[in-house]
């Protein structure tokens, strides 16, 4: 019989650590695991290394790691939605390493696909070619970019059955389903949990196979 | 009508029938109310969706449903979702017919800056790299000069760079510049404008074709 994944808040949290890599998805405010996100800082987690777009917006989402203090270094494609990251990331408080979005969508990809490097065009002759190899492939140029890979990802769905198989909604699909395929350990929250079954297969955006643990989320607010 | 109108009007008329065109922030978000109402546009926004339909009421806001700024928004009929990935494919692998954007500097090699002012301006490229690099067409739109008078049509930026020989259009309230990948051309000219004027107001070496056309 298929077992349920579902667990406390707590139980969910006591499986992560200070100073993990961690993947967090949304775009500005849709999409964000936040149930998850005052999960972490209840629990007491700092120094995270974040892997995400962005980060919200001020005290909502990923600013309220911003607003903790609970990040050092954050690898993401914009800050610009939230004024308190740009202000930290210029006082030196938070290391930040910006890749193109697009690219960050491919380097999840590979970590999570065992595959180990994808070549794009995005960033050729800017910045973001600076100390990477450039391979010609036919006769045009590609900028090897390496696979990411975090210790742990969070992530939100619209409907869940309790072994993580799963649904998102709309645009708050964004960098969930990727993010589910690249970390060691993943734990999604949904808003609504069905039982093991209930949702048919074939519109299943996540297989729950990648799902560690199952948390109850709350709608977007 | 303001310069920024008169520059999103001309820039709406490249569309045709079927076009998926994503609007970067600031300016190019007007294109999308000047669109001719006979041509059938899908608007994409890279977050997630392709055919965006303006702003919700109230009554019908779903926070799950936003455009590339983040604010709530509203699929027409046959629109589509889906995630990051899946979008950063159909945009880099040619799929998205025109990418609009602003500039702080684009260059008579088609080279493009609008990503960062080294010092100043710290919030990264987010989708703009790729855009530029996988959209069949870019068209940039841009007021002429900076607040102070100076060209933003430069000989060769002078900012890191967004992206080289990507650019395809430059739409100004001057003027319509084509790189034809050896240069640009002076396309079309604004009503009143001269050829004088705008190699006057351009720091870029200009093309100068025989028939130049009018942006109205």
């Amino acid at each position: 019989m298929a077992k349920s994944k579902v667990v406390s808040i707590d139980e969910a949290m006591s499986h992560l650590f200070s100073g993990m890599r961690i993947m967090i998805p949304g775009f500005v405010n849709c999409g964000v695991p936040e149930t998850l996100i005052k999960g972490i800082i209840s629990a007491g987690y700092t120094d995270l290394d974040v892997i995400s777009n962005n980060t919200s917006v001020q005290g909502r989402g990923i600013g309220r790691l911003v607003h903790e203090n609970r990040i050092k270094h954050i690898t993401c494609s914009h800050i610009g939605s939230n004024k308190e990251t740009m202000a930290k990331v210029v006082a030196g408080e938070i290391n930040v390493t910006f890749t193109p979005q697009g690219t960050l969508c491919e380097r999840m990809r590979a970590g999570g696909a065992g595959i180990g490097g994808v070549l794009t065009p995005t960033g050729l002759g800017t910045p973001m070619q600076e100390g990477k190899p450039v391979i010609e492939v036919d006769g045009k140029q590609y900028i090897l970019e390496k696979p990411l890979h975090a210790d742990v990802a969070i992530i939100h769905a619209w409907k869940a059955d309790k072994m993580g198989n799963c649904i998102y909604h709309h645009t708050a699909k964004n960098f969930n389903p990727i993010m589910a395929t690249a970390a060691d350990l993943v734990i999604l929250e949904a808003e609504e949990i069905v039982e093991i079954g209930e949702l048919e297969p074939d519109y299943i955006m996540t297989p729950g196979c990648l799902v560690d643990y199952v948390v109850q989320g709350c709608p977007a607010e | 009508m303001d310069a920024k109108e008169f520059i999103v009007r001309r820039t709406a008329k490249f569309f045709k029938d079927g076009d998926v065109v994503n609007l970067g922030i600031g300016m190019p978000t007007m294109v999308a109310n000047y669109i001719p109402e006979d041509v059938d546009v899908w608007l994409d926004t890279e977050n997630g969706a392709i055919g965006l339909n303006g702003e919700p009421d109230a009554e019908h806001t779903d926070l799950d449903l936003v455009d590339a700024t983040g604010v709530p928004s509203t699929l027409r009929t046959g629109a589509c979702c889906f995630d990051s990935f899946t979008s950063f494919g159909l945009i880099r692998g040619g799929h998205v017919a025109f990418t609009i954007l602003g500039a702080f500097e684009v260059d008579q090699e088609g080279n493009l800056a609008n990503w960062t002012v080294p010092g100043k301006i710290t919030v990264g490229m987010g989708g703009a790299m790729d855009l530029v690099s996988g959209a069949r067409q870019v068209l940039i739109t841009t007021l002429h000069t900076d607040k102070n008078g100076n060209s933003k049509i430069l000989k060769k930026c002078r900012l890191p760079l967004t992206a080289v020989h990507a650019v395809d259009y430059i739409i100004t309230e001057l003027c319509v510049l084509h790189y034809n990948g050896e240069g640009l051309v002076l396309e079309e000219l604004a009503p009143g404008v001269t050829v004088e004027e705008v190699i006057a107001k351009t720091e870029a070496d200009l093309i100068i074709p025989e028939q130049i056309g009018s942006m109205v």
